[in-house]
């Protein structure tokens, strides 16, 4: 299953669900659930962090925490 | 007279422009105070509704959730929670952003089911047709359950219509929802609520799931310490719950209500932001700024600076022939005036370095440097956020350590905490300024000022240092704490002048205040020190006269001898003298070490310091100014300028280094709750500091 990281640029996704147990709640509280669409904005030079979009609001988060993040491409 | 006070409390997502209302509704009525018992800023005050009322308004910490991820963030869990506490407040506003509302709502209905009446302002309603929103205000009043003020921070609207709801808080709806935690697991609820008979039930489930955080108990707390520590898995699980319930409300809330164009609000923000956070255009940009920064602190402030200078010089000169002739006179014409003058002549540079800073977070563009960041910082064991306290530091270290709050990793936090300090703060600024302006000429090589050049060296000294330090301690320091970062990257907006302005001056009456106190009572204990010593001291005129009588001195000659023997022989005098050969490989003589013993508790005290022993030394009525007195000081061993350039290069460096602040001790120390790390700090800057200075006086000299 893809997750955030393998969006590229601009593509959309649909959380499917969040893996680890240790994804803080912070995150969910940002709008990160499933079911919710995400979309990538763009990378950070070198490739991390990641800026994505969910919930109307554009969030910057490690490649190690989208990894986590499962999705499906639309 | 007003003879009600109504106690509100605004609360709301960051960037949602609480402070703007905050500052729309109080104007320059503000305080700002501490937390009992932490040291997040409390910032409060006083609106007029009519001629009967008022209100003192709150402006809670911004944050996303009730469920706090840092020390500010419990500021607001712990005012909300607690009805016995004096800042518990009879009514919230929940500020909001329209083009947010989802995940504004969120917060609005933790805090809702609290059971305090509560207001929903919906800000930023002038962009609506901008950004295509349509909202329902109606229909999703009745659905949420409260009245909905739309306002405008920017264009006033609504303004005067959310003071009129005010004085009627007492209409506000205060009912909760029922059904949301009997839905994630009702027998787990209910032995809570048990727990808590006097609270709602989400309130008493909040000090549960909070336990440790939310400080104060009035029931007795073993039961509930056990329950906490029994439950936490289940804990967890039923935050996530509560969250997904309370988005799939919020959903269908909107659903009906709420409509946004999406492709119409973000095409001049994705523009920018690939500019801004491209990978070489980005980091030129955000170099550029920063050159920027330090060039107009340095050129633009000169002007106001060497104003203040010289009102002091003429103020303390005119004091000194219009007062009787004694121990006040002395008192208040070389302690006290040039004490005062040694504070107020650093406002106009910070002044401007808050003006940036404060540009920099209300434009949004802070968060993108945070974004750009984030990986190399963590190369150095620290995160994307602590480039904040690294550049505040340049400000001062005291805010700056305090601001590394928002990282939720221990040991990047403690990393920051330690190496922020060594950033260029603004107390060194007038050492450097005045330094820089005896030993580099103040020419232009370009389009650049030499002066201005070697300060920008001074700003990357230190740094490069702190880069430095921190890749030594990321290397040291053990953890098994997994690291996360988490942030948003706000909308890009033009700042508001009017939260500029308020926080500046907000910064530099904290600096005045703070600060000030301390340098005023140093230069006060200086001056009397300095006007006091041994009983060579106190037979200074003989002595020097039996010294002197074979040559044929001039009076004004020979006052000044006695002058120089009085300070030499005073108690701060004894002091630098005693420190002398400590400080010899360095190039400083006794007077120096007079003035780095004082500036223990602040560096900027260095510049006063030697304004008060030069001061004293001549006897001289003259009112030169403190920088023509340091070109003038002569070594009377190599008969040169004793501020010559290894000696100033030196000084540099040991300022650029040392701790030097007691402040910034302290609040090291209270951060991470312990000595050890505050005193490892303030013996390994030491050390370097007097190593660096020493061994550049050695090759320069």
């Amino acid at each position: 299953m893809d997750a955030i990281v393998d969006l590229k640029k601009g593509e959309c996704g649909v959380i499917k669900a969040i893996c680890s147990e240790n994804i803080p709640l912070c995150l969910l509280e940002m709008g990160c659930l499933p079911g919710r669409e995400v979309t990538m904005i763009q990378s950070a030079p070198f490739n991390d962090p990641l800026c994505i979009k969910v919930n109307e609001t554009r969030i910057a988060i490690r490649v190690e925490t989208a990894q986590k993040i499962k999705i499906s491409k639309i | 007279m007003p003879n009600t006070l109504l106690k509100i409390a605004l609360a709301g997502n960051p960037n949602t422009g609480k402070t703007s209302l905050f500052n729309v509704l109080t104007g320059l009525n503000q305080k700002v105070a501490n937390y009992p018992g932490v040291t997040v800023d409390k910032k409060q005050g006083k609106c007029k509704l009519d001629s009967q009322t008022q209100a003192l308004i709150t402006d809670l910490p911004g944050t996303y959730s009730i469920n706090p991820n840092s020390l500010d963030e419990t500021v607001v869990l712990n005012t909300l929670l607690n009805k016995e506490d004096k800042a518990y407040p009879d009514a919230v506003i929940v500020v909001a952003d329209i083009a947010n509302l989802k995940r504004n709502l969120l917060l609005f209905l933790q805090i809702k089911d609290l059971g305090i009446p509560t207001l929903l302002a919906i800000n930023m309603c002038d962009e609506m047709n901008r950004k295509a929103i349509t909202v329902n205000v109606e229909k999703l009043s009745e659905l949420l359950n409260t009245k909905i003020v739309l306002i405008s921070t920017r264009t006033q609207q609504g303004i005067d219509e959310l003071k009129k709801e005010m004085i009627r808080f007492s209409s506000w709806d205060t009912t909760t929802n029922k059904e949301l935690l009997h839905k994630i697991d009702s027998h787990f609820f209910e032995n809570i609520q048990q727990q808590f008979p006097n609270k709602t039930p989400y309130a008493a489930w909040l000090s549960v799931a909070h336990y440790g955080k939310y400080k104060n108990f009035e029931e007795d707390s073993s039961e509930i310490a056990d329950f906490f520590q029994n439950n936490k898995e289940t804990i967890k699980k039923c935050q996530h719950k509560e969250t997904i319930y309370r988005y799939q409300k919020i959903n269908s809330y909107l659903k009906e209500n709420y409509f946004i164009d999406k492709n119409k609000a973000t095409d001049f923000q994705s523009v920018l932001d690939r500019v801004l956070t491209h990978k070489i255009v980005g980091y030129i940009i955000f170099v550029l700024i920063l050159f920027l920064i330090f060039q107009s602190i340095f050129s633009w402030a000169s002007y106001p600076m060497d104003l203040i200078d010289g009102w002091f010089a003429d103020l303390s000169g005119y004091v000194k022939s219009n007062l009787p002739l004694g121990v006040l006179n002395d008192l208040v014409s070389e302690g006290i005036i040039p004490g005062i003058g040694g504070v107020l002549i650093f406002i106009p540079q910070i002044a401007i370095l808050f003006l940036f800073i404060s540009i920099l977070e209300e434009t949004g563009y802070m968060s993108r440097i945070v974004f750009l960041m984030d990986k190399i910082m963590r190369k150095f064991g620290m995160n994307g956020k602590s480039i904040i306290p690294l550049i505040s530091g340049t400000a001062c270290a005291i805010p700056a350590v305090m601001a590394s709050r928002t990282i939720g990793n221990w040991k990047e936090r403690l990393i920051t905490i330690l190496v922020t300090p060594l950033t260029t703060c603004s107390a060194r600024l007038p050492v450097y300024a005045i330094l820089i302006a005896i030993i580099i000429p103040n020419s232009n090589w370009g389009i650049f000022n030499l002066q201005g050049i070697a300060l920008f060296a001074l700003y990357f000294l230190g740094f490069f240092t702190a880069i430095l330090a921190s890749f030594f301690l990321h290397k040291v320091l053990k953890t098994k704490e997994v690291s996360f970062f988490l942030i948003e990257m706000p909308s890009y907006k033009v700042p508001l002048i009017k939260n500029v302005v308020l926080e500046v001056i907000e910064k530099v009456k904290a600096f005045v205040k703070g600060a000030g106190t301390i340098i005023l009572a140093l230069s006060i204990v200086l001056w009397f020190l300095a006007s006091n010593g041994s009983e060579r001291f106190k037979n200074a005129e003989k002595i020097v006269s039996t010294q002197v009588e074979n040559k044929s001195l001039s009076q004004e000659e020979l006052n000044q001898k006695i002058a120089s023997f009085k300070l030499e022989n005073s108690y701060i005098g004894i002091m630098g003298k005693t420190i002398e050969p400590l400080i010899k490989p360095m190039g400083y003589d006794w007077k120096i070490g007079i003035a780095l013993i004082s500036s223990f508790a602040a560096r900027e005290v260095f510049v006063a310091t030697l304004a008060t022993i030069y001061n004293v030394e001549s006897s001289d009525e003259n009112t030169a100014t403190i920088k023509q007195r340091m070109q003038s000081e002569i070594n009377p061993i190599t008969q040169k300028k004793r501020f010559d350039f290894a000696t100033g290069v030196s000084l540099l460096l040991y300022y650029a280094f040392a701790m030097q602040c007691i402040g910034t001790i302290a609040i090291v120390k209270r951060e991470t709750k312990s000595w050890k790390w505050a005193i490892l700090q303030l013996v390994f800057m030491g050390v370097l500091a007097y190593m660096s200075a020493a061994i550049s006086y050695q090759i320069l000299s």
